[in-house]
């Protein structure tokens, strides 16, 4: 079959692609944002007709999926770690309903936070929700695994989750295809009751869940995912799950392994692999790119057994991502590293674009905000969030999607007034209208930037829900309409952009300053485009 | 046979074409790889690099461990400095002169181009330069890239097959810029070694 050069984002769109997929939802989020991409612009999907649009957020994806799944076709929902936050009402509930199309949940987990706030592992969900983890450690079984996950899916009748990592997000390798397979008829679920969660129908269900656990458990075992490798030297096991087995590998590449091996690629992890490591070998070292959630369950409170290694006893650090020599270094095996960077190199954070309108809005604000004294803009979670780093300092909380305006109503609510939050237009659809709807109820005085780029600029530029939208949003919300004031963040407005932010800032009441220009990169993009479509025309 | 490469520069520089052009060729020539690239945040001006690693057995990780890295490609000079931690002890350096300066505190330019020749393998090349004499500044990872391909165990020609294959959908005047650019910064370390 054919061998495409792929990242792990793009196997996975490739592999639902080919396995029949119908739909699939999604929010921008880093390292995650490439599976929609990868299908939106794929000429097969296209020709397959295959659903593939962004959603508002992580939950409405969630939720769309599981009507595509209720509907008999398969659906795949993909989003960053902090996406399944959003989303996990939805989540957990799936599971009790369960699936009737298949449906595969993909979450892109962040280790040592390269962009994200936090480096929380999606595996605590499922486990948390019973429902089945597929792990890839390479690009080829991320492919596999999206065809595995649906079948186990339709098979068990339950959502299934593929967990991967920023490094295997964004690695590419060869990846070789298998045959395309059909999508699903239309099919309603057999009982019409399924996904209806009374509490009669769900303690049902729910025991239900918990009864398919054991089966579950013994597919791990056959599906080829998980498997058990005896060693010559019994005195350490150790337990790699999903890349860290490419970590600890890599240390190998010369001599055989000598330790007893068990490979985790499949959760639940079956009972009996488990004991088989933990009989043959003297002590065990667990690995987990991601936080120490086999190691826990295998060690226990009180550890009453064979001393267990990992990042809870600090073999491996406690946080952050595996590397080849984080793994050598916990198996004692020596390694030379090359010289030390020179003590003059400067560090190079992100920044904002030349040219940004992000850039602007945040220079008046400063100097509008100026005569209220610093530290009252909440912010929220976007390339402006860069504007909390010099030399702009503007802003002073990040928190999660749609925090600036709820953070704002609370601060003012204890006496900071004004308050001001700053939103991105995307961010706004996302997790910004309720938290809208709660100030204009309360009539809070925050001032509230919606920072309108017409794009999702820090993902890369993927279309925007609120595009066209956003003070028809604001006023069907019940801002005021003399409050709603559009600005162009540019340089040559300065002066009057500070002086309408300060009229706004002196209101005892919810305002909606909405500074909007167009991100440069997808502006860039389009003029780029057109030039290429004109001279297209020419010839 | 096995490379490790980590290539460096900054968001928004082009070191994914240097990447992509390496990757194809690879392909061509039925080589494993592997190739592990920074998106997201950091694109938006901060420090980004490329691990990418080829071989002609299956490769395991795809990061490549500390000290192994064979080359630093780079398009930035201070980049190229910030990963010698991963370059082994008789690795090689090939950097553009030509610096980014988009932070205020950026260091003496001279202070590390003398860190760069202390060294023990290196090519310094004034990208920039050579590439606008070949037609745009804009080919200046294409320098960079042609400087740096006979120390990447590929053939010739599945590099500049590769080029072919990535400038395909931008036309013929824009396959051969490139090319002339490869040819530049390849004449160039064949003339200097
Ligand atoms: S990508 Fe767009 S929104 Fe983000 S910093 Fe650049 S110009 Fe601004």
């Amino acid at each position: 079959m054919q061998k495409l050069l792929l990242l792990g984002d793009e196997a996975i769109a490739q592999g639902a692609i080919d396995s029949g997929l119908s739909g699939v939802y999604a929010y921008p989020g880093t390292p995650s944002t490439e599976i929609m991409e990868y299908i939106q612009v794929s000429k097969e999907s296209k020709s397959l007709n295959i659903r593939a649009m962004w959603s508002a957020n992580e939950k409405t994806a969630m939720e769309s999926a599981l009507g595509m799944s209720y509907a008999g076709k398969r659906a795949l929902v993909c989003m960053k770690h902090v996406g399944l936050n959003v989303a996990a009402d939805a989540f957990v509930n799936s599971a009790i309903t369960g699936a009737n199309g298949g449906l595969v949940v993909v979450a892109a987990d962040d280790p040592s936070m390269h962009s994200s706030q936090n480096e929380q592992d999606s595996r605590f969900y499922a486990k948390f929700s019973f429902i089945p983890i597929l792990e890839p450690t390479n690009q080829q079984e991320a492919y596999d695994m999206i065809r595995y996950g649906f079948d186990l899916s339709e098979k068990m009748r339950i959502p299934v989750m593929l967990r991967i990592t920023t490094r295997l997000a964004h690695s590419r390798s060869g990846v070789i295809r298998k045959e395309v397979r059909h999508q699903n008829e239309l099919k309603l679920p057999g009982n019409l009751r399924q996904f209806v969660l009374l509490p009669a129908i769900a303690r049902k269900q729910y025991r239900e869940l918990l009864a398919k656990q054991s089966e579950l458990q013994k597919l791990s075992g056959e599906s080829g995912f998980n498997y058990y490798q005896p060693g010559t030297d019994t005195k350490l096991g150790i337990v790699a799950c999903g890349l860290a087995f490419n970590y600890l590998m890599e240390n190998f590449t010369e001599s055989p392994l000598p330790y007893p091996l068990l490979k985790i690629g499949q959760y639940p992890v079956p009972d009996d692999l488990v004991k088989k490591i933990y009989d043959d070998c003297d002590e065990i070292l667990v690995m987990e790119d991601g936080y120490p959630i086999f190691e826990e369950q295998l060690k226990g409170i009180l550890n009453l057994g064979k001393p267990i290694h990992g990042r809870l006893d600090g073999t491996l650090p406690r946080d952050g991502e595996l590397t080849p020599n984080i793994v050598a270094q916990a198996l004692g095996i020596e390694f030379q590293v090359g010289k030390e960077i020179p003590g003059f190199l400067k560090n190079r954070p992100p920044r904002l674009c030349d040219g940004c309108s992000h850039n602007d809005a945040f220079l008046a604000l400063n100097e509008a905000i100026l005569s209220y004294g610093k530290g009252r803009v909440f912010s929220d979670i976007g390339c402006y969030t860069l504007s909390a780093l010099e030399p702009l300092e503007s802003i002073n909380s990040c928190v999660d999607m749609g925090a600036s305006i709820t953070m704002a109503i609370g601060a003012a609510d204890a006496g900071l007034v004004p308050a001001v939050a700053a939103i991105g237009d995307s961010t706004f659809t996302h997790s910004g209208i309720t938290g809208l709807l709660d100030a204009v109820n309360n009539n809070s005085p925050i001032t509230i930037l919606i920072l309108d780029n017409s794009t999702t600029g820090m993902t890369g530029g993927q279309t925007s829900s609120a595009y066209g939208k956003v003070e028809d949003i604001c006023r069907g919300v019940g801002v005021k309409e003399e409050h709603i004031r559009i600005i162009k963040p540019l340089r040559k407005n300065h002066e009057e952009n500070i002086l309408i932010m300060q009229e706004e800032l002196a209101y005892q009441g919810v305002s909606v300053i909405i500074p909007r220009r167009e991100c440069i990169q997808t502006l860039n993009r389009r003029m780029r485009q057109q030039a290429k479509i004109k001279s297209l025309e020419i010839i | 046979m096995k490379k490790n490469i980590i290539l460096a520069g900054v968001g928004g520089q082009g070191i994914l074409s240097i990447a992509a052009c390496i990757g194809l060729a690879a392909i061509e020539e039925g080589l494993f790889l592997k190739q592990a690239e920074v998106h997201g945040m950091s694109q938006r001006g901060g420090a980004v690099q490329s691990h990418l690693r080829l071989s002609s057995t299956e490769i395991a990780s795809d990061l490549i461990p500390e000290g192994k890295a064979d080359i630093i490609i780079s398009i930035e000079p201070m980049e190229s400095l910030r990963y010698l931690p991963m370059l082994s002890p008789d690795g090689l350096i090939i950097t553009s002169i030509n610096p980014f300066v988009n932070i205020n505190n950026y260091p003496d330019l001279e202070l590390i181009l003398q860190e760069i020749w202390k060294q023990p393998k290196y090519f310094t090349l004034d990208a920039d330069a050579m590439a606008k004499e070949c037609g745009s500044v804009k080919a200046a990872n294409m320098i960079i890239l042609g400087a740096a391909s006979p120390y990447l165990g590929l053939k010739p020609q599945s590099i500049e097959n590769a080029i072919r294959t990535l400038f395909k959908n931008k036309g013929e005047e824009m396959i051969e810029l490139n090319l002339k650019a490869k040819n530049a910064g390849l004449k160039y370390v064949t003339e200097n070694s």
